[in-house]
């Protein structure tokens, strides 16, 4: 099941063009682009692994591209995403947030439904990748 | 959120035109202007201004074949820049940062100058994030590496100074588009460099040699700096620089266009201390601007012997 988290995910996967044009993009508004990785893609895990820092000082695109690609070669079996984050408030905050690598095989979640008292039902998303222990997921 | 523009896949083929007029694309491009101010803003340099003008007719001519669908290859830019101390190589390299930005070879134009220090790290595992850092940074523009021959120590061979050298030349192969690299540094140290580099020499294609200034060339530069300063020298004043420059020169330590940059710090030190001292009432701007003689015979080059002691 593919998974749908962030800009552009209904779309096909962007190409490598793609994403550093959209990179590029978020450089020339000033927003810090940087690199998160999972191996647990349930869409509450708000807290995906760094990988390096958020990248300020660093005018083109190519910079995200040459980390994507060492990430890729450490990480290829998880999802990877960019994150821009825009500090003109004060404060930094997410601006935008896509997916640009993803798993070969995604099996994505079983729903659960615990049936409480009073007919109520409560329902709970597990991704069947969980199953396995971290580090162990995919691949 | 703003919906961010999607980005275009690629951008429409146009057709490729028949003729290309290289005066115009000269024009056009903002080379015309780059070399113009090249030739107005720095004194002599006449040799490397001309390898200037023919690196920008190559890349003109290769920009119009890519356009016109002939074969091309991206052209190696990587770069080395030799001369003494003093002598415009950084000066010039931002100019050419400037050139190639204009020239569409570099997407962004900027110049990231570094050393050994920047670049090697102290420990293990310290060098490799950090050679990286800098070349993240100088992506889409030049990376300049002043005195790259300390990045080389064969006296040490756990240096690490080699783990840097190996990511560079990776990225100077690999990445070619993303960013050119430039080299500089003392003539002899460099040539000795890229003998025990050869990975080095064989993707630097371009080669310019900065010639030491004549003392003609030296006082046109002082002239130059202190009207950019809103100075002038009175009519005494310049042939006592011109005087200084000869003795400064037999000096050791002597940098070119520093010397003199620095030689006129102290000039207008001197000279706002003589004001201070001997004026009766107030100055006008003339006064305020004028170095004259003495502020420059003070020096202490005047009262050496050539060849002796360092400048103060
Ligand atoms: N041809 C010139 N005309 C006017 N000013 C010049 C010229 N060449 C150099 N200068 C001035 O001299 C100073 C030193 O130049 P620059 O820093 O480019 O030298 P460099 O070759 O990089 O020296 P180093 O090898 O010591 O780093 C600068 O302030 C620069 O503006
Ligand atoms: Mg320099």
């Amino acid at each position: 099941m593919r998974i749908t988290q962030g800009a552009f995910s209904f779309l096909p996967d962007l190409t490598d063009d793609q994403i550093r044009a959209q990179v590029q993009y978020c450089i020339d508004n000033k927003w810090a682009v940087s690199l998160e990785v999972t191996d647990d893609p349930h869409p509450r895990n708000t807290y995906w692994d760094m990988w390096g820092h958020p990248m300020f000082d660093n005018p083109d695109a190519a910079a995200l591209m040459m980390e994507l690609n060492a990430c890729r070669k450490l990480y290829g079996d998880r999802y990877i995403r960019v994150v821009a984050f825009d500090a003109s408030h004060g404060w930094e905050s997410v601006k935008l947030s896509f997916i640009v690598n993803r798993p070969a095989e995604e099996p994505g979640y079983r729903l659960e439904r615990q049936e409480a008292a009073g007919r109520m039902i409560r329902y709970t998303t597990r991704p069947y990748a969980a199953d396995k222990p971290a580090g162990a997921r995919y691949g | 959120m703003p919906a961010p523009a999607l980005a275009e896949t690629e951008t429409p083929q146009a057709a490729a035109p028949a003729a290309i007029d290289l005066r115009e694309e000269f024009e056009t491009s903002g080379v015309k202007d780059v070399l113009a101010e090249l030739d107005r803003d720095l004194i002599g340099l006449a040799p490397v201004k001309r390898r200037i003008r023919e690196t920008a007719a190559l890349l003109l001519v290769e920009r119009a074949r890519r356009r016109m669908g002939l074969a091309h290859e991206t052209p190696t830019l990587h770069m080395s820049f030799t001369g003494n101390p003093g002598t415009g190589k950084t000066t010039v390299a931002l100019r050419m940062a400037d050139l190639l930005h204009r020239l569409g070879y570099i997407r962004k134009g900027h110049l990231v100058s570094v050393t050994r220090d920047d670049l090697v790290g102290q420990y293990i595992g310290h060098t490799a994030p950090k050679t990286k850092e800098i070349l993240k940074k100088a992506m889409g523009g030049v990376l300049f590496i002043d005195e790259a021959y300390y990045l080389y120590r064969p006296e040490n061979e756990r240096d690490y100074g080699q783990e840097a050298i190996e990511i560079l030349l990776q990225v100077m192969e690999n990445q070619r588009d993303d960013l050119v690299v430039i080299l500089a540094g003392y003539a002899q140290r460099m040539d000795r460099f890229f003998e025990s580099n050869p990975g080095f020499r064989s993707r630097i294609a371009h080669h310019i040699d900065f010639p030491d200034y004549s003392d003609d060339e030296l006082l046109r530069i002082a002239e130059q700096m202190l009207d950019q300063q809103n100075y002038l020298f009175d009519t005494k004043a310049t042939p006592a620089m011109a005087d200084y420059i000869t003795r400064r020169r037999a000096q050791p330590h002597f940098a070119n266009a520093r010397s003199i940059r620095n030689a006129l710090d102290r000039a207008r030190l001197r000279q706002a201390n003589r004001l201070f001292e001997s004026a009766k009432g107030p100055l006008d701007a003339k006064a305020l601007s004028t170095i004259s003689a003495e502020d420059i015979t003070a020096s202490r080059v005047f009262a050496l012997k050539p060849g002796k002691g360092a400048s103060k």
